[in-house]
């Protein structure tokens, strides 16, 4: 327990700095061009795969290797990533990793 | 670093008495907005508005029941779509609770706040939103007129242009020319005539294949000129011909019962079938509520995509200045989204979210034979700007894997963002 606690303010303050930056608002905004081709609110109705309820780790590993260029199967996403930052790419993981499948 | 719309207003000379809108809806009550136009942007801004604020009261106002993309219109040109396929109606915007309205928005009055319908109805309004996308500058073009597109269709607008082309397309003898002529200024969609170039190459090659296409253009460059030449070469050998400006290519008079493309110096290139795309400017309603400034189009605030002239009244899609950003269905969708963020923001008195805009242009070459442009934009001092390093074109160098996926991808995109504007796939 007391293990955990200076982890747990670690991380309060990182999402509390976070928040500060990135209201709801905004990140709704930066995620709005994902729709285009991810589908309504991440759920793809064809061959772009979804995004709505992807595991927010997995999702920001995944942009990440996007980003820097080290993902084997990118077509647009490399090109895409590139137009944002990590503190970006992280709150857009959370958001999606939010909306159910 | 952000510009607010007063900061923005004020700094282009606005007086401050134009800034005074009243927040809430002049009816008591709900904030009635009204969208015209129900393409790209118009219904994109209708929904996400409802959605961010199921209050508001929203108006669609559009006088077909039936929406044809412009995006996978050339597919169809190419026989890979069905028209069907690549229509939608509105249903389920109304199902969203978007009042929907089939009429044609004949003049604006942007001091009373009130839009005149066709039939001589009016509706007032709190905020106005206007995608009313292109109209055609006439009379620019020598000898192409509005009686002249029923014999060398523009198809620029999808609808009954883009089914004539298509059946002159299949009248057409083995061994005909297809000439296109591209136009000068800017235009929607600039990838959009060396894709039609590939689906009508595509077309020939399957049913016609002694035929030619050719195109004679206003420009030295293309939209991902490098990408589509080496498609070219590899799917129709020597089929499509491009004529620079420099080489002779720009056309300066249209003889459509001759269907004759004549150039700056003076050749006369003779079609079987002539596709002639107009030069351009935004949507007739545009300049009737004095939005748009002396290059026909309309200049926006990024932050917002309010008009720079007009407090009260917001701009999507290809009718506005947005450069870097393309005029492309994909940017009007963000465009949509963007302004309906910041409407709802300001109508509830609260500053907008930061703009955040993206593009993708997925172009087909042949089927399996995709290729596309990306960008990621942001709103700085009221101007949109590329993120630095940012988007760029597909590979030169990549393999059949990669066309193949991005032509998938293409598809893709498509189902996602009719799923997002109309939500029909
Ligand atoms: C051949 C071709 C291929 C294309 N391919 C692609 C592509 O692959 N990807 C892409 O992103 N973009 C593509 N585009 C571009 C895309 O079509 C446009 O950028 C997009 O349609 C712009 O959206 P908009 O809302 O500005 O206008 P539109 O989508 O054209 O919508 C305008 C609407 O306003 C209505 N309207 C106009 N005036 C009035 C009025 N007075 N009252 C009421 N309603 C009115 C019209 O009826 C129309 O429905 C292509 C274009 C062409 C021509
Ligand atoms: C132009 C279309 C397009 C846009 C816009 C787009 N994506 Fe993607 N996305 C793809 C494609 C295609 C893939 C598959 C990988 C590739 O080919 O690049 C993908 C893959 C992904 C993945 C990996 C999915 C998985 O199953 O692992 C994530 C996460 C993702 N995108 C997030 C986003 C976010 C967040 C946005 C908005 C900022 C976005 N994408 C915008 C097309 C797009």
């Amino acid at each position: 327990m007391i293990r955990l606690l200076p982890i747990l303010a670690l991380s309060a303050g990182l999402s509390a700095a976070h928040a500060q930056e990135l209201d709801p608002a905004a990140v709704q905004v930066l995620a709005g061009p994902c729709a285009s081709c991810h589908g309504p609110d991440g759920r793809s109705p064809g061959a772009i795969p979804s995004i709505a309820g992807l595991p927010e780790a997995d999702a920001v590993a995944r942009m990440l290797a996007f980003r820097d260029g080290t993902d084997p199967a990118a077509t647009i996403m490399s090109r895409l990533m590139k137009g944002y930052d990590e503190a970006e790419i992280r709150a857009l993981a959370r958001w999606f990793a939010e909306i159910a499948q | 670093m952000k510009a607010t719309r007063r900061d923005v207003l004020l700094a282009m000379g606005a007086g401050v008495g134009a800034l005074a809108l009243p927040r809430v809806g002049r009816a008591q009550g709900a904030a009635h907005v009204v969208v015209i136009g129900g393409g790209f942007g118009g219904a994109t801004a209708a929904r996400y508005l409802r959605r961010l604020n199921p209050d508001l009261r929203i108006t669609l106002v559009e006088p077909n029941e039936r929406f044809a993309t412009c995006p996978f219109s050339n597919l169809y040109l190419g026989g890979l779509r069905e028209w069907d396929s690549i229509t939608h109606g509105y249903d389920d915007l109304r199902a969203a609770g978007v009042d929907v309205i089939h009429a044609r928005a004949e003049d604006v009055d942007t001091t009373a706040r009130t839009v005149t319908l066709s039939g001589g109805s009016r509706l007032d309004w709190d905020r106005l939103v206007l995608s009313p996308g292109i109209d055609f500058r006439w009379g620019e073009l020598a000898g192409y007129d509005e009686a002249a597109v029923e014999l060398a269709p523009h198809a620029w607008k999808a609808g009954p242009q883009t089914q004539l082309l298509r059946s002159q397309l299949e009248a057409m003898e083995d061994g005909g020319s297809f000439v296109m002529v591209v136009p000068q200024g800017a235009f929607r969609c600039p990838p959009g005539p060396y894709e039609r170039a590939s689906m009508v190459a595509h077309y020939f090659r399957t049913h016609k294949p002694r035929s030619k296409v050719i195109i004679l253009d206003s420009q030295d460059r293309f939209s991902k000129q490098p990408l589509f030449q080496q498609g070219w070469q590899a799917l129709y050998g020597d089929m499509i011909e491009w004529v620079s400006q420099t080489d002779d290519g720009l056309v300066v008079e249209v003889d459509a019962a001759a269907r004759e493309a004549v150039t700056a110096f003076g050749t006369r290139h003779k079609a079987d079938v002539l596709n002639v795309i107009p030069p351009q400017k935004a949507g007739l309603i545009a300049e009737r509520a004095g939005v748009t400034d002396d290059t026909g189009w309309v200049p926006v605030v990024a932050d917002s995509f309010e008009s720079a002239r007009v407090p009260g009244v917001y701009v999507l899609g290809d009718a506005t200045i947005a450069a870097p950003m393309p005029k492309s269905g994909f940017c009007a969708n963000a465009q949509g989204k963007v302004a309906a963020a910041a409407i709802t923001a300001d109508l509830a008195g609260r500053e907008p979210p930061p703009a955040s805009f993206a593009n993708t242009c997925y172009s087909l070459i042949g089927p399996g034979y995709g290729i596309s442009v990306a960008g990621v934009y942001r709103a700085e001092d009221g101007k949109v700007v590329e993120v630095p390093d940012s988007g760029g074109v597909s590979p030169l160098e990549a393999g059949p894997e990669f066309r193949r996926a991005e032509a998938e991808y293409g598809a893709g995109w498509y189902a996602a963002i009719c799923a997002d504007i109309w939500g029909t796939a």
